[in-house]
Parts: C-alpha cells; sequence; structure tokens
C-alpha cells in the first residue's frame, strides 16, 4: 500500500503526511534543505521571502506547545502570514466539525494547513477533503504519525553520526501509543540504519511489531548493547490507570534511563527524546541534561525541518 | 391476485431437493407446483424465458439493517427492499439494533407493517435478546416471537454479564427460541477499529484480537452445553473460530454458524489507507482467517453467508477512519460474490446457492429455500454470464458504503420472485 495522497505526479511532495512511501532520496533531500536553513537562525535578520503572501494556518486540535510553536517560527521565517489555532474536540460528532472547520478556513483562501488531531487518519482525511491547491502537513495523528518529528530526529542523528548504514538505533518506551516511534522507524529503515531496535515491556508493544521492521528486546540491560543512539519516548501517565504498567516507579527501573544503563550502550551514543520530558520516569536528569544528550538540539532543529517541508510543499503548489 | 407462473427452460439449481438439470418451474397462487413435469391445465399468464440462465429459490439472509425504524436518513424499507429483490433475495431477518430497538411487539409489529407498505412481506425481525440490548435485563421473547419474530439476539452489543446470557439462553431455550450470537468479548474488543495486526499497527489503529471473537465464541459454547439453547453463530471472521464450531458440532452440539459474505474476500491487506469503505465489525482479518473461513464454508461447518447490510448515509462514513461507523452495503453484491467462491473453485454452484438459500432455511426452521412443491414459489433467476459494474446507474441500496464501488461482477440476477409475486425483473 503506497501513499501516492502525498505525492504530485511528478513525485514531489505535495502534502507531508506519513513517511512511508516516501523514498531515500526524498527524505534525503529534506533534510538537506533543512541543511540550509539551519545557518539563518544566528543572523539578524532571520527571514527568507520564501513563501510570502502565503497563508498558513496552524490547526490544533490537541495541545501541544513545542510542535505548534517550532510550526509557527518556520512558518514566519519563509514570510508567510501565520494562523494558529487551538481547537478543542467536541465528543460528538468530531468528524463533522472538523470537515465543517476545513470548509470554513478554506473559504479564507487558506493555502496550508498545518494539523495535529487525536485521531489516527485526520490528516489524511483533510487531505482528501481539502481543495487541490491546499497543502496538509501532519503534525501529529492520533497513534499513527509525526513525519515532521522523525525529519528533525533524523536530522539530529546525521549532524552527530552521519552514515545511517553504520546506525543501531534503541527506541525505549511506549511504542503501542507512540505516532513519533512509527515515523521514527520508517524513517530510520528508509535512510537504511543498519538496525532499529525497540525496548518496551509486551503491554506496550503493538500486535506485530515485528513487522514494521524492527527486533525485539524486552530487557534495557541486554537491549542497549550496541547501540548509538538512545530514543527514549514519553510516558503517559494514563498507562498506569489502563493496567498496561503497575507504578512509574516499577518503569523507571526497568526502563528508566539512568548513567549506569547509559554506559551499556557504545560510549558515544546520543540520548534523544522527542519531549516532554518526565524527569524520573523514563529519563533521569543526569543523562537528559548530560554531555550525550542532544535533545535540546532536537528542538532547534524542528524549526529548520518544518521550513524546509513547507517550502517544498508549497513549491509544488507554484508558490516558489 | 397472482396466478400462473412460468419460468422456462433454465438450469434449475436446487441444492435442497439435489436438482441441478435444465427444466421449468411451474407456480400458481403464489406456491411451487412442479418444478419437472408441466401440471395439467396450467396456462400461465407470465412466461419467464430462462434460456442460459439459472434458476434457483430466493435467497434467505440472516443479518440485514434496513435502519427503519429510527435512522431513515440512513436507509428505508422502501429503498433497501428493492435493492434486497435485485439481489434476488427474498427473505430478510432484520437485526435488532434499530431506534427504538426490537424489543417490545409494538416495534416488531411496526416492522411488518413497513414491510407490507414495502410491498416485501418476508422480513423477520430478530428480537432483542435483552432490554434496550443492554445486556441487563430479559426481554420479553414469547410475546416478541408472537408478533412474528424469528429469533433473539443482541446484534453487535455484547452481553457482558454471563449470568445474563445464562438465563437469557435458558430463557429462550424454555420456549424454542434461536438465539442469533455474534461473539464479541466487549473487553478485549476495546473499542477497535481493525484486525490486531501488522496493518493495524503500521496505522496506528486500534486493535481488535481475534481472541474478542473466539473467546467469547468458547464461553457461549460452554453456555450451549448448559442451557440446551440452540445457537446460530453469525458473522464469524476468524481461523479458531471455524475450529471451534467444527469441533464443536463433531462433538453433537446443535450449533450453526455463518459468515458476512464480505468476510470471504477481503483481508487487512486489501484495506486502503484510512478509507472508511473498509470499517467493518468484526474486522477484515488475515489471509489464513480468510482461507479457512472459505474452507469452513466448504465443509459445511459454517452453514450459510449472510450480507451482514449495513447501510450509511455519507457523513457516517466522511471522516477520520477510527471515528466513522462500521459495515458494508451489501445486498447487491450478496450473489455475485459467492459466485465469485465459485470461480475461484472454492464452493460448487449448488454449495453457494445453499449457503444463500436451503441452509439459512434450516437453521431458521422455515419452509423456504428450496423449490419443493407446495412452498412459497421464492425464486431468483440470474444470468451468470452477464456483467455489470457497481456504479450510481445499477446501485439500489440508499448506502454506498460498499469497498466494491466501480468494480465489475460477472452475474446478474434477472427476476426475482416473492411467494408467486414478481418483485424484481432486469430492466
Amino acid at each position: 500500500m503506497n501513499d501516492n495522497l502525498q505525492l504530485n505526479s511528478d513525485g514531489k511532495l505535495k502534502h507531508f503526511l506519513t513517511i512511508e512511501g516516501l523514498d531515500k532520496t526524498l527524505l534525503t533531500e529534506i533534510l538537506d534543505i533543512a541543511e540550509s536553513f539551519i545557518g539563518m537562525s544566528d543572523q539578524q535578520i532571520k527571514k527568507v521571502p520564501l513563501l510570502r503572501g502565503k497563508t498558513i494556518v496552524n490547526l490544533f486540535f490537541e495541545n501541544s506547545t513545542r510542535t505548534r510553536t517550532t510550526f509557527e517560527l518556520a512558518a514566519k521565517r519563509l514570510s508567510a502570514d501565520v494562523l494558529s489555532m487551538s481547537i478543542a474536540t467536541s465528543s460528538t460528532s468530531k468528524g463533522e466539525s472538523l470537515l465543517d472547520t476545513i470548509r470554513n478556513l478554506e473559504a479564507m483562501f487558506v493555502d496550508m494547513f498545518v494539523v495535529r488531531h487525536a485521531i489516527s487518519g485526520a490528516a489524511h482525511f483533510i487531505a482528501q477533503q481539502t481543495a487541490p491547491h491546499i497543502s496538509v502537513i501532519n503534525a501529529g495523528d492520533g497513534q499513527h504519525a509525526h513525519p515532521t518529528q522523525a525529519m528533525l530526529d533524523m536530522f539530529t542523528i546525521r549532524q552527530v553520526k552521519p552514515d545511517f548504514s553504520q546506525l543501531r538505533v534503541a527506541i525505549i518506551g511506549d511504542i503501542l501509543h507512540s505516532r513519533v516511534a512509527r515515523s521514527q522507524i520508517q524513517a530510520l529503515n528508509t535512510l537504511g540504519a543498519a538496525e532499529v531496535r525497540v525496548i518496551a515491556p509486551k503491554t506496550l508493544l503493538p500486535a506485530h511489531v515485528e513487522s514494521l521492521g524492527v527486533s525485539v528486546s524486552h530487557n534495557l540491560n541486554v537491549g542497549l548493547k550496541d547501540i548509538d543512539v538512545i530514543i527514549m519516548l514519553r510516558l503517559q501517565k494514563e498507562r498506569m490507570t489502563s493496567a498496561l504498567l503497575p507504578s512509574e516507579s516499577e518503569y523507571f527501573k526497568c526502563f528508566g534511563l539512568t548513567e549506569a544503563k547509559l554506559k551499556i550502550a557504545k560510549p558515544d551514543a546520543i540520548v534523544m527524546h522527542p519531549g516532554p520530558i518526565n524527569r524520573g520516569v523514563e529519563i533521569d536528569s543526569k543523562v537528559a541534561d548530560g554531555k550525550q544528550s542532544v535533545i535540546l538540539k532536537q528542538v532547534s532543529n524542528g524549526i529548520a525541518i518544518r521550513m524546509a517541508i513547507m517550502a517544498m510543499a508549497m513549491q509544488t503548489q507554484g508558490a516558489v | 391476485m397472482m396466478g400462473h407462473i412460468l419460468i422456462e427452460q433454465g438450469r434449475i439449481i436446487d441444492p435442497a431437493n439435489k436438482i441441478d438439470r435444465v427444466g421449468s418451474v411451474y407456480i400458481t397462487d403464489g406456491k411451487i407446483v412442479s418444478v419437472s413435469e408441466e401440471p395439467a391445465g396450467f396456462e400461465p399468464e407470465t412466461i419467464i424465458d430462462a434460456h442460459q440462465q439459472i434458476i434457483c429459490p430466493g435467497f434467505i439472509d440472516l443479518s440485514t439493517r434496513l435502519r427503519e425504524p429510527g435512522q431513515s436518513r440512513k436507509a428505508t424499507f422502501k429503498s433497501e427492499t428493492v435493492a434486497a429483490a435485485s439481489g434476488g433475495i427474498t427473505t430478510l431477518c432484520l437485526q435488532p439494533d434499530t431506534n427504538p430497538v426490537i424489543d417490545t411487539p409494538a416495534v416488531a409489529e411496526l416492522i411488518k407493517e413497513l414491510a407490507e407498505k414495502a410491498h416485501y412481506p418476508q422480513i423477520y425481525p430478530i428480537a432483542a435478546l435483552t432490554q434496550k440490548l443492554e445486556g441487563t435485563e430479559l426481554s420479553s421473547m414469547l410475546s416478541l416471537k408472537q408478533a412474528g419474530c424469528i429469533a433473539v439476539g443482541n446484534a453487535n452489543q455484547p452481553v457482558r454479564n454471563l449470568l445474563i446470557l445464562r438465563r437469557a439462553m435458558e430463557y429462550a431455550a424454555s420456549h424454542d427460541l434461536l438465539v442469533m450470537f455474534r461473539p464479541n468479548d466487549y473487553w478485549l474488543g476495546n473499542n477497535g477499529c481493525a484486525h490486531e495486526g501488522a496493518v493495524a499497527t503500521r496505522y496506528g489503529l486500534p486493535g481488535i484480537p481475534e481472541e474478542a471473537e473466539t473467546i467469547a465464541l468458547a464461553q457461549c459454547l460452554e453456555l450451549v452445553e448448559l442451557t440446551g439453547c440452540r445457537v446460530h453463530f453469525g458473522q464469524l471472521s476468524c481461523k479458531r473460530s471455524v475450529i471451534k464450531i467444527h469441533q464443536a458440532k463433531k462433538y453433537g452440539m446443535n450449533v450453526s454458524a455463518d459468515v458476512a459474505i464480505h468476510q470471504l474476500h477481503l483481508t487487512e491487506n486489501d484495506m486502503v489507507p484510512f478509507d472508511s469503505a473498509y470499517h467493518v465489525l468484526p474486522p477484515f482479518r488475515t489471509e489464513v482467517d480468510k482461507l479457512y473461513l472459505r474452507q469452513g464454508l466448504a465443509s459445511g461447518t459454517l452453514n450459510s453467508i449472510c450480507s451482514d447490510h449495513q447501510p450509511h448515509d455519507i457523513d457516517a462514513k466522511l471522516g477520520a477512519f477510527p471515528e466513522t461507523e462500521a459495515g458494508v452495503s451489501s445486498l447487491e453484491t450478496l450473489l455475485p460474490l459467492m459466485l465469485k467462491l465459485v470461480a475461484e473453485n472454492t464452493l460448487t454452484l449448488s454449495q453457494g446457492i445453499a449457503a444463500l438459500s436451503a441452509n439459512p432455511a434450516r437453521v431458521l426452521h422455515i419452509n423456504s429455500g428450496a423449490l419443493t412443491p407446495g412452498y412459497a414459489a421464492d425464486v431468483c433467476v440470474f444470468d451468470p454470464e452477464l456483467n455489470w459494474q457497481v456504479d450510481t446507474d445499477n446501485w439500489k441500496s440508499q448506502g454506498l458504503n460498499t469497498p466494491f464501488w466501480g468494480q465489475t461482477f460477472k452475474g446478474r440476477v434477472t427476476h426475482t420472485i416473492q411467494a408467486g409475486r414478481m418483485i424484481y425483473q432486469l430492466g
């Protein structure tokens, strides 16, 4: 099942909904274009006129601070007009209100939607329903995908360890509910990583997880061996109340990343986290703030990656 | 009012009477009078030329939703009985999850009225097993039976409390009522919307493990032992359910089972990403499951095929996949998809027709599903070679929600006769 919805007839990016169906060349192009934007943030004038006159609407049906802010900054640095909307979802007739929201905004001559929604497939749905001149960027849909996060993670990895074919990457924690993990796994496999390993208790792994192209471990002490890149995932509190885990403290004991555990991985391993961090739940502060951590670098890189993706998607719409 | 109808020189396939030969069917005053010799003095008012066509019993669907009362924006008796007739279906069993639920004789009578008004009288309501389908209190099963309900069941709502289920089955058994049971454990189902497997994992869709079905099935089989209740298991979706039914039958238990037609053709791998036309419960499972369902049907472990018809309005299917409503509009694809099983050598034509007629009639204990002289003349005549496309020109159901939209099928109904009355003729 290829996801052609996000590519135009020339194979160029029209929407950015998922990593699935995108090839290595395209992912590399995104990283390279982001690279060209990375120096900009240090300059006095932090803007380029690539999307001048374009209107971008951030539609956040789910709360987010970091993702929304970096999307907003990225759009502004491309000289676009940005409107950010936080829309609380009502429990009834979500589908219809979602469509109505989109229709109303379309009528205001919007060029791009950046969408975050709690339901898997919401970004696909909007991309299918929206007018053809509008691009849709998925800023996270349910448990499905968070492709811009995955790309900024790839960007951050490449800055430190440029050759993906040499890399063994461990993703640790709540894989079951994580859209970030799904997109990271697809990106790492597409870019040719030597191994992607997921480490979690069985309750936090989806069925047939190995079909995603990963190896599986339930033990952090064993799983961290030979690892170059460690990606920690956020653990939501509600996992305890839904009987997926007994307690935060037991989770930290088994799967929390401490300085001692970090030593099991390769000595030059880097530590990543999509944020927001639960200190003392999935990661010890000493590791989060330690010299192997690239967590804040991820945040800075988020702007350049999102600039690259927005510029590429708008380019196919005849903007640039 | 009905007079004499002659269906002339077609290939008669009547599995219940072990007939498969070219001949004519004679109908008088709503009943079959002969399938061999011309009755003396027979002067037909209507003659149907069935050369190169197949004449078989009209089909009996054990699981249908016509959406009335309560959801006429999705479909109506008028729209869906036309769809059923054009699909060769002459008897429909309605699931009780209407609004209001079929849990009082008044609703059962309303359904009979709606059926008469739609000129499609052979509609049997399935009464709710528990009041409002809530799984807490028994429905008035005897009164419902007397009001014309053919069986009892809880539709898609699991009875979570096994003590209530036990008592409901005991009470149904006391009145010799068939229980129609779709096995589905509420907790293991966990509000999922797709088969718990590789595809759901890739798309981040909440999964439903096959154990949600097999465990509920196993529990119900134990209660069949305990209560002596006659149970028909509906819309099975996976390999281990087929194995369990096989074992139960081998052990001598009085159970039967069906499968929805689309489960015999589609798997999780056929799903177009986030396309709500594929949102169905139970979900499309794996190739292995499909294979076992097909084999189960061929070996007789599964008795029949149902349409599990669930027409929807456009809005119900418009949204992100998990938020859309489940179900397929499937009356009109029932025959062509059965014929596809024949073309793929899964079933013989006779087996396929039996799974749609003689076998469901046996499940319901009704004198139907066969061309036996004296039976009501429910007859389907179809052209097995005629191609047609699923499109707005041909489609009759108000629900356009089918994953087969746009596809071309081989095999099309030309005439449908219900109790001696022509209710459909291909125009």
